[in-house]
């Protein structure tokens, strides 16, 4: 089998032929090694490689199967992790400055689940410095190319993770998703991404950014792939206490089965939109419909307001979450006359500019006399958008809107905060109702750009939520490569 | 909510509280930006917010607890190994106390 060939393939796949014996754990992760080799100076979508680990995981899978012992649902298959997740032994960077030379001395659980499951780490990826940001540019290394079009942003902030799919370097890759981190970049590089239902991922390891809206979840080139992922690394974990003690998600084969369910187009998302995702959104509408769904607008009218909620509460918990970062007990540190000076000079030079401008903000939202007018007010905002969405699931099975407003988009074009910020507007009202949604790929616009459709449900209505995206995917005319294949570069 | 733009002098004592250095250039831009930003943030304004509650877990979950027990905890010296500074296996920090 070739290199080609196993790069192609999915997580389904490649567990199959490892598991029965068809090829070895060994060369499917030196296929996509080489694949990385060829295309990372192009994509530049890891901060860390980790090759020699990976090779050496893949050998320890083989043997466990030449000793005749089960092996796991991902025996075999590379995964990429953003790097915002502990790695013991293996630097973790948050993409900042701040934590260049971090060796964390613990792993995060969903990694240590996706290994127990017989994957393969193969490196941790590119992010906006602590997952802030809609492109990947605000790393502090460098920015990830959209294998797509490498002239054009993967989306953001797990970029890199998106990136290292859509570019074969692994069939699937970890994310997490703080206002649309998994799911605009997963629309944007054409790939499946999912947020969870907070609560069923355990975010122990993941170095908090939002704590009330941080969740972690996978990436993969199909709905299956996903839902599989998913099932690996849901379930409790007492190491985070906001993780759910009786809720786990069991991948079901999916048949994308339609017929009679009731689904809602959100009237909100339907402004601004540019035109190519409005006709994209048009013809999953037709193509649900045509499979027996039926499909209707249904108003959500306090999500109009959530971008204003998710900007007030994001940098107040992130303000407070990263006041750890201080130059004591990891990563750098500036020396000045005392140590009030050591933490600013520390945290001056050590942040970048949008870290620092959602530290202020926070700082402003949480200080005195602006805590109830802001933050109080935002969070009574957030109650407003859940009953809302309540109120439509009374009505409806799942709901569906574009994932992103617009195709991605060239560097250096949202240097307007307030713009960039406008790329998540149909993706922030979930994570604010701490509700499960996906992006999967639909539809190109006329240059060939991936436009990615969301589809939402309640909490724990993954199941539900994976039919959906399953019909589309199977509706789908639109199968994205890198721009090194289409060009036959 | 306030209708006025963050001043130069709020927004320095913004980086004080959070404990950021900050170039004059920083500042009048910070100024600005979270100014326009929360000037965005006005369209709550519009809301009957009264008798909402404000949303404290997505979920009706509190106080999930672990049995209280002995675990191992991390390794003490690889904590430390990753600190910019440690001696005698604790942090070591600039002073703090004054000599006066």
């Amino acid at each position: 089998m070739s290199d080609h060939q196993f790069v192609e393939m999915s997580a389904v796949q490649i567990a199959a032929g490892v598991r029965s014996g068809a090829f070895s754990a060994v060369e499917v992760v030196s296929a996509h090694l080489s694949q990385i080799a060829n295309h990372e100076g192009e994509v530049r979508s890891f901060v860390t490689q980790m090759g020699d680990r990976a090779l050496a995981g893949a050998k320890a899978v083989d043997e466990k199967r030449a000793r005749g012992e089960e092996l796991g649902a991902l025996a075999g298959v590379p995964v990429a992790l953003k790097d915002n997740m502990a790695y013991r032994g293996v630097e973790t960077t948050c993409s900042s400055k701040i934590l260049k030379g971090w060796i964390p001395p613990y792993t995060a659980t969903v990694i240590e689940r996706l290994e127990s499951a017989g994957a393969i780490a193969i490196g941790k990826t590119n992010l906006d410095e602590f997952a802030m940001g809609s492109s990947t540019e605000n790393s502090a290394f460098s920015p990830t190319r959209n294998p797509i079009d490498l002239s054009r942003v993967p989306g953001g902030s797990s970029g890199g993770s998106a990136a290292s799919v859509a570019a074969r370097f692994a069939p699937i890759a970890i994310g997490s998703d703080t206002g649309g981190s998994i799911r605009q970049p997963a629309s944007l590089c054409g790939i499946v991404g999912v947020k969870p239902t907070y609560g069923l991922v355990s975010r122990y390891g993941l170095i908090a950014f939002a704590s009330s809206l941080d969740q972690i979840g996978p990436f993969a080139r199909s709905v299956e792939d996903s839902s599989l992922v998913l099932d690996v690394i849901s379930g409790h974990d007492d190491r985070d206490s906001t993780s759910l003690s009786s809720k786990s998600y069991s991948h079901q084969p999916l048949n994308g089965e339609v017929k009679g369910l009731r689904i809602g187009v959100i009237t909100e998302m339907l402004d601004g939109l540019s035109p190519d995702v409005e006709r994209a959104l048009n013809q999953a509408i037709e193509s649900l419909r045509a499979l027996g769904a039926i499909v209707e607008e249904v108003s959500v009218p306090a999500a109009k307001f959530g971008l204003t909620a998710y900007y007030l509460i994001a940098p107040a918990e992130a303000s407070s979450n990263l006041a750890r970062f201080d130059g004591v007990r990891y990563g750098v540190r500036v020396e000045g006359k005392d140590m009030n000076e050591t933490y600013e000079l520390t945290r001056g030079q050590g942040f970048g500019p949008e870290v620092k401008r959602r530290i202020m903000l926070g700082t402003y939202a949480l200080s005195a006399g602006y805590y109830d007018a802001l933050y109080g007010k935002a969070q009574k905002v957030r109650t407003l958008i859940a009953n809302d969405f309540d109120a439509a699931y009374g009505r409806f099975d799942a709901l569906i809107s574009a994932t992103s407003p617009t195709v991605a988009f060239e560097f250096d074009s949202k240097s307007d905060p307030l713009s960039m910020y406008m790329s998540d507007v149909c993706t922030i009202p979930s994570n604010l109702a701490g509700h499960p949604a996906m992006s999967v790929p639909f539809a190109g616009d006329e240059d060939g750009l991936p436009i990615g459709i969301q589809v939402l449900a309640p909490s724990f209505g993954e199941g539900v939520m994976f039919k959906v995206a399953a019909a589309l995917e199977a509706a789908a005319d639109y199968r994205p490569v890198p721009q090194w294949a289409s060009t036959g570069k | 909510m306030s209708n006025d733009d963050i001043s130069i002098e709020t927004t320095r004592h913004i980086a004080y509280l959070a404990r950021l250095a900050l170039e004059d250039s920083e500042v009048s831009q910070y100024a600005g930006q979270l100014s326009a930003i929360l000037k965005h943030a006005e369209d709550i304004s519009s809301l009957d917010l009264d008798g909402v509650a404000p949303m404290r877990h997505t979920l009706s979950v509190v106080n999930i607890m672990r049995e209280d027990e002995v675990r191992p905890s991390l390794d003490r010296e690889e904590v430390l190994a990753s600190a910019p500074d440690a001696q005698a296996s604790m942090f070591l920090v600039p002073k703090i106390v004054g000599e006066e």
